[in-house]
């Protein structure tokens, strides 16, 4: 037997449609063009030379009966394929949704409004969580038993001891590049002494602990949201409430307290790193020697710097740490919002301490401090 | 549906599976055979290696030894051409559905077919994933949710509507009332039971479920011993002399179950 076309009108009647072969999903796309044609009248499908059929092809059909508004009573089937054009027929009886008209205007101006408000609600939830975390923090500084010693050691390991190379590594590095800027300046009008004070003033003041929070930021803040996150999105935050614990005196503190301690500690090791920066510089390229440098720097460079670049840290600290607990709660179950969270709250903790930076700078000379 | 062996072909055949995790034996020496067109129930105490048996037949885990053979492809050879089949030919609803969190539905069911039929039309691939959400008794605005959007019972529909997108000849299900209140595992019953029908699905079943097992299942294996204990229709299984199987097909809730499939 000759294999037949998949479509064609019966020689005998014309108003009959002859399907045969194959009718399955890897032949769909080529038997859908094959039935794309304005078929005139057309009474009755014969489909009893279809070999396969799934549900593919049986969509196929309940199309093409639909189009030539015919009932599946009208189609002669093999016997094992009568059940399948019943179920998709049965399936496919309503019509598809419609989607709504769109228009460009609306959905920017929807856009901006959602964004605002979402900014805002943001704010709003930042405050609040500030707030909740200060009164258990009273209600735990009332009785010192509740707070959780081991987890805030724990913390302070993983984001104080832990962070120590890099910090240190990277001030010494920024320390160098200031030296060397700072003297292809001062060289011309022949003051590359005071390298000393640009060194010592720009990283006890800013550098040392904007470094140092740009990268507890970056390492801690995420560790924290990615932490608290996965907690939330496997219901153990839940367990947590339901056992009558407080997932903010259990979570959120030891985090807190130990980012409080430790970001103090790593800014005073990120600012010697820097110094050591500026002293290898100088003494390497400058020809001033660690001697004269340190000298130079126990004459000019006046304790109060130290206090201004240090007061500046245990705030950063908090921030960071409220920001990247506060992000891990509001994650929601699926793997994509774990992601999205712990950017949004990188993006946030380095962003707001870079402002709270700037505004402490403006603060600080207003006082003359 | 029952049917002598002889008459139907193959469409699982396991011979000599050994699984070891380290020096916990969960199955030694196993044999099991399905063949085509039968939902066949696979039940066994918590740990008895119902899960592990699907995931070394999916070839998701390599047995330390044996021979499974799943639609005429030796699943341990290793041949991609022969995952590939196996991968097309299969469809699998995990314990949970195993939805992809960050697509919706609609973006689900149409994984398969982007990654199996990259040449389909988009507006017949759009067709037919509205058609398998139907199919699975979703309404059609479900498609447009999120899997965290959905409760237990639609998440394993749309877990469905996923493992049935490329018509496969074999299913497998994975405790698929596990979860769902007993209205709802009833009316997944008989989805199943209808879709099987329609679609010709051999149904490789597991489940804790004796309702279901009454309900709807062909042939019931038993797992125990790291083994099959016992393979049959359900009078023949309920009758095999195991502490086991007594107490599974005798005890309280078995009982409930058969008077309900009595009365109906």
């Amino acid at each position: 037997m000759n294999p037949q076309p998949p479509v064609q009108v019966d020689p005998s009647s014309s108003s009959r449609l002859l399907l045969a072969g194959r009718w399955t999903l890897a032949e769909a796309a080529s038997r859908q063009a094959a039935l794309a044609h304005e078929w005139h009248g057309i009474a009755e499908i014969d489909a009893r030379q279809i070999d396969h059929l799934d549900s593919a092809g049986a969509l196929l059909l309940v199309q093409l009966l639909g189009r030539l508004q015919l009932q599946p009573a009208q189609v002669a089937l093999g016997p094992n394929h009568q059940a399948l054009l019943a179920a998709i027929a049965g399936a496919s009886q309503h019509d598809g949704i419609v989607p709504g008209p769109h228009s460009g205007l609306r959905d920017v101006l929807a856009r901006i409004g959602e964004t605002t408000f979402g900014l805002w609600l943001q704010t709003r939830m930042f405050l609040g969580f500030i707030g909740l975390s200060l009164s258990t923090l009273l209600r735990t500084a009332i009785h010192p038993r509740r707070l959780r010693i081991t987890a805030m050691v724990h913390h302070i390991e993983a984001t104080g001891l832990d962070a120590v190379p890099l910090i240190a590594v990277l001030c010494f590095l920024i320390g160098a590049v200031v030296a060397f800027l700072g003297s292809t300046v001062l060289a011309t009008y022949g003051a590359t002494i005071f390298v000393v004070e640009l060194v010592g003033f720009s990283f006890l003041r800013e550098f040392g602990v904007l470094l140092t929070a740009i990268v507890v930021a970056g390492r801690t803040a995420s560790a924290f949201t990615a932490q608290i996150g996965a907690m939330k999105s496997r219901e153990e935050i839940d367990a947590i409430r339901t056992l009558g614990l407080d997932p903010i005196e259990l979570l959120v503190l030891p985090r807190l307290l130990a980012l409080v301690i430790a970001t103090p500690l790593l800014t005073f090791i990120a600012m010697i790193a820097g110094i050591a920066g500026g002293l290898s510089v100088a003494a390497i390229s400058l020809d001033i020697t660690p001697e004269a440098f340190l000298t130079r720097f126990h004459e000019t460079v006046a304790l109060r710097h130290l206090l201004v670049g240090l007061v500046k840290a245990p705030l950063f600290a908090a921030v960071i740490a409220l920001i990247g607990c506060l992000e891990g709660f509001k994650v929601a179950g699926t793997a994509q919002s774990v992601g999205e969270r712990t950017t949004s709250s990188v993006v946030q903790s380095i962003s707001s301490v870079i402002v709270l930076d700037a505004l402490a700078a403006v603060f600080f000379m207003e006082m003359d401090w | 549906m029952s049917a002598t062996a002889s008459e139907l072909d193959t469409v699982i055949r396991i011979r000599g599976l050994d699984n070891r995790f380290g020096t916990q034996v969960v199955h030694r020496d196993l044999d099991l055979d399905m063949y085509r067109g039968e939902i066949l129930g696979v039940v066994g105490g918590s740990g008895s290696g119902k899960s592990v048996l699907m995931r070394s037949i999916l070839g998701l885990r390599r047995p330390q030894g044996g021979s499974i053979e799943a639609l005429g492809h030796n699943v341990l050879a290793g041949s991609e051409a022969g995952h590939r089949v196996i991968e097309r030919r299969t469809g699998v609803l995990f314990q949970d559905g195993a939805l992809f969190s960050s697509l919706n539905v609609a973006e689900n069911v149409a994984v398969p077919f982007k990654e199996h039929h990259h040449d389909l039309p988009s507006a017949l691939r759009n067709d037919l994933v509205e058609l398998k959400v139907r199919l699975v008794g979703l309404p059609i605005d479900t498609c447009m949710k999120l899997p965290s959007q959905l409760s237990g019972g639609m998440r394993k529909r749309a877990g469905l509507a996923r493992a049935l997108a490329l018509d496969p000849e074999l299913l497998f299900l994975d405790e698929p009332t596990a979860g769902l209140d007993p209205i709802g595992a009833a009316a997944f019953d008989q989805l199943l039971r209808t879709l099987q029908q329609a679609m010709g699905l051999s149904v490789f079943l597991i489940t804790h479920d004796l309702d279901t097992l009454y309900a709807i299942c062909d042939r019931v294996a038993v797992l125990a011993e790291g083994k099959v204990l016992a393979i049959g229709t359900l009078e023949q299984v309920q009758d095999y002399d195991h502490p086991w199987v007594r107490e599974y097909f005798h005890g309280p809730r078995a009982r409930a179950a058969q008077t309900a499939k009595r009365e109906r």
